[in-house]
């Protein structure tokens, strides 16, 4: 078992966003969580990447580690745990160059570093075109797939994917899907989590149904797609 | 025509102070969202700092026991200033601010505010009130050039405000630690996810700054040598006007505005009784201000504070 997550709770100021949840990803996989807007999805990822505090109690176990002994900058340096948040998140100002760049902060093998950037501009041909341009200037499509190159190049063992998908045409979605099935294929596990559940729960061999801060129903992607609640809920009956 | 270069000369020493001290102030203020009100003192701790060590190498000199020549001394101020002073600036980043990085806005700026009165007085208690005499350095020469007089000290002064006003601007586009600090002034709340540590990136700044404004203490001392404990009171204020006015982000927006800061006040004294001096020259700001809200380089970022 690679990622561990027992009984976490997570409140914003008193107001309970998770109620004590567990699930876990086994290395190589691709896991989906999927749930309603506000269902507690962007604060599941959240907690494993250590952007908010855990509740005591809550047991996070990554390679048999304490995550929770680990600040959000060495979940990336060390554990290679990269999270891609909601809303790509890029930095608008810098290039897309630097934007890759910066993600191997803390990394010093110079030809890794070389190898992984290849890799990266191979996986997404069009970041290669654009490495001069800022990257507040790149269409929705490349914006998605810098942020996940910027991924790639922090870490990759694990990355956490909040809706990929999010304010993508269809076509620009499956390329982007079709990367993230070669990266995957290339060793990163995925644990990525969805509004959108039908593409979700395609893309991941297993997932978890989240409601209200509460992990409700889990399950191969095959039987969730065939089990009647999670169609009449979540894949428009 | 003499009178005029005369006070452009004048005009880029004076800036020098506040462009140098605005560097700091702007960084702060660009990466971490903070007003760092203590700033003005930490030029204060600089200038002390650089005093101590000048006089501690002179004394030695004068003793016979290390004679140094005196753009040696000169050279050994700075950069140990610079280094003690940083060191202060990260320990009032790491016991000032640091714990208070979640807290409202309206905490930390006041944080700077009683930082800055414990410099004074920590000062004042550990020194008494007897100002100190900055020692002269380098043997002042004058150099008359088509009427207009230049002394090697304004040379000194000019050329290195203008140099690490550029070192740092080419420091912030082109390594790798500048970048992660634009992409903090961007969007702080993503930059840990890129393997960063956001409590050594706010170190960085607070010792750069903290550095630079140890060489405006220097160069202060140098041109005006008596020393106060509250002598960065106004400079540092007028100094957190220039880095406003540069513009959010914009390094060399700081240090041009410092220098404006200088020209406007030298010649509208060059014109106007001196007691009025400050009076006209931060309403022609107020003014400019108006007019560009953002000062003049503000570069836009983020609206998400949050993850
Ligand atoms: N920064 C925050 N401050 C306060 N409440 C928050 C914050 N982020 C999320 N929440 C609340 O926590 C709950 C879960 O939110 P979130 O994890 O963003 O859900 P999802 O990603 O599934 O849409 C929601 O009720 C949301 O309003
Ligand atoms: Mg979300």
């Amino acid at each position: 078992m690679l990622l561990s997550v027992e009984d976490l709770r997570v409140s914003y100021g008193g107001i309970k966003a998770l109620h004590g949840i567990g699930f876990r990803v086994d290395e190589g996989e691709i896991v989906c969580i999927i749930g309603a807007n506000g269902a507690g999805k962007s604060t599941t990822l959240r907690a494993v990447s250590r952007l908010v505090p855990a509740e005591p109690g809550s047991k996070l176990t990554y390679r048999g580690k304490d995550l929770l002994k680990y600040p959000p900058d060495r979940v990336v340096a060390e554990l290679g745990i990269t999270h891609v948040p909601e809303g790509r998140r890029l930095f608008d100002n810098l290039t897309v160059m630097e934007n890759l760049r910066l993600a191997c902060f803390a990394r010093r093998n110079g030809p890794e570093i070389q190898r992984d950037l290849d890799r990266v501009f191979s996986i997404f041909p069009r970041l290669r075109e654009r490495i001069h341009q800022k990257a507040g200037t790149l269409s929705g499509g490349e914006q998605q797939m810098l942020a996940i190159g910027r991924a790639f190049m922090s870490g990759r063992q694990v990355m956490l994917l909040d809706e990929p998908s999010m304010g993508l045409a269809p076509l620009l979605m499956m390329d982007v899907f079709k990367a993230l099935g070669e990266i995957n294929r290339e060793g990163t596990t995925i644990l990525l989590v969805e509004q959108n559940a039908r593409l979700a729960l395609r893309f991941a061999r297993r997932g978890y149904v989240l409601e209200n801060g509460n992990l409700v129903l889990e399950g191969s992607s095959e039987e969730l797609l065939n089990n009647p609640d999670v169609k009449k809920a979540y894949l428009g009956g | 025509m003499t009178f005029f270069l005369q006070q452009v000369v004048n005009a880029l020493q004076w800036g020098s102070f506040y462009a140098l001290i605005a560097l700091g102030y702007s960084m702060v203020y660009s990466v971490l969202m903070l007003f760092n009100f203590a700033h003005g003192d930490i030029f204060m701790v600089g200038a002390y700092m650089g005093f101590f060590v000048a006089t501690g190498l002179v004394t030695l000199g004068a003793a016979g026991v290390l004679a140094l020549p005196s753009w040696l001394i000169l050279a050994l101020t700075i950069l140990m200033a610079m280094f003690l002073t940083s060191l202060v600036g990260m320990l009032v980043e790491r016991v000032g601010y640091r714990p208070l990085r979640g807290a409202p806005r309206a905490s930390a700026a006041l944080t700077g505010l009683m930082i800055g009165i414990i410099l004074q007085t920590g000062n004042l208690a550990l020194l008494g009130a007897r100002r100190q005499t900055f020692p002269g350095l380098i043997d002042v020469t004058s150099y008359k050039v088509a009427g207009v007089i230049v002394s090697n000290k304004a040379l000194i002064i000019i050329t290195l405000s203008i140099l690490l006003t550029l070192a740092l601007h080419q420091f912030v586009r082109r390594t790798k630690w500048g970048m992660a600090m634009r992409a903090m002034a961007y969007d702080f709340a993503v930059v840990p996810l890129m393997g960063v540590s956001i409590n050594t990136i706010a170190l960085l700044t607070f010792g750069l700054g903290s550095a630079l404004a140890a060489v405006a203490g220097i160069f202060f001392g140098m041109a005006y040598p008596v020393l106060e404990p509250y002598m960065g009171l106004l400079v540092g204020w007028k100094a957190f006007v220039a880095a406003i006015l540069g513009g959010r982000g914009s390094v060399l927006g700081a240090g041009l505005a410092g220098f404006l800061l200088g020209f406007i006040e030298i010649f509208v004294a060059a014109v106007f009784p001196s007691t009025l001096r400050d009076v006209i020259a931060y309403s022609i700001i107020l003014v400019i201000l108006t007019f560009r809200p953002y000062g003049f380089f503000g570069e836009p970022y983020s609206a998400q504070l949050r993850l």
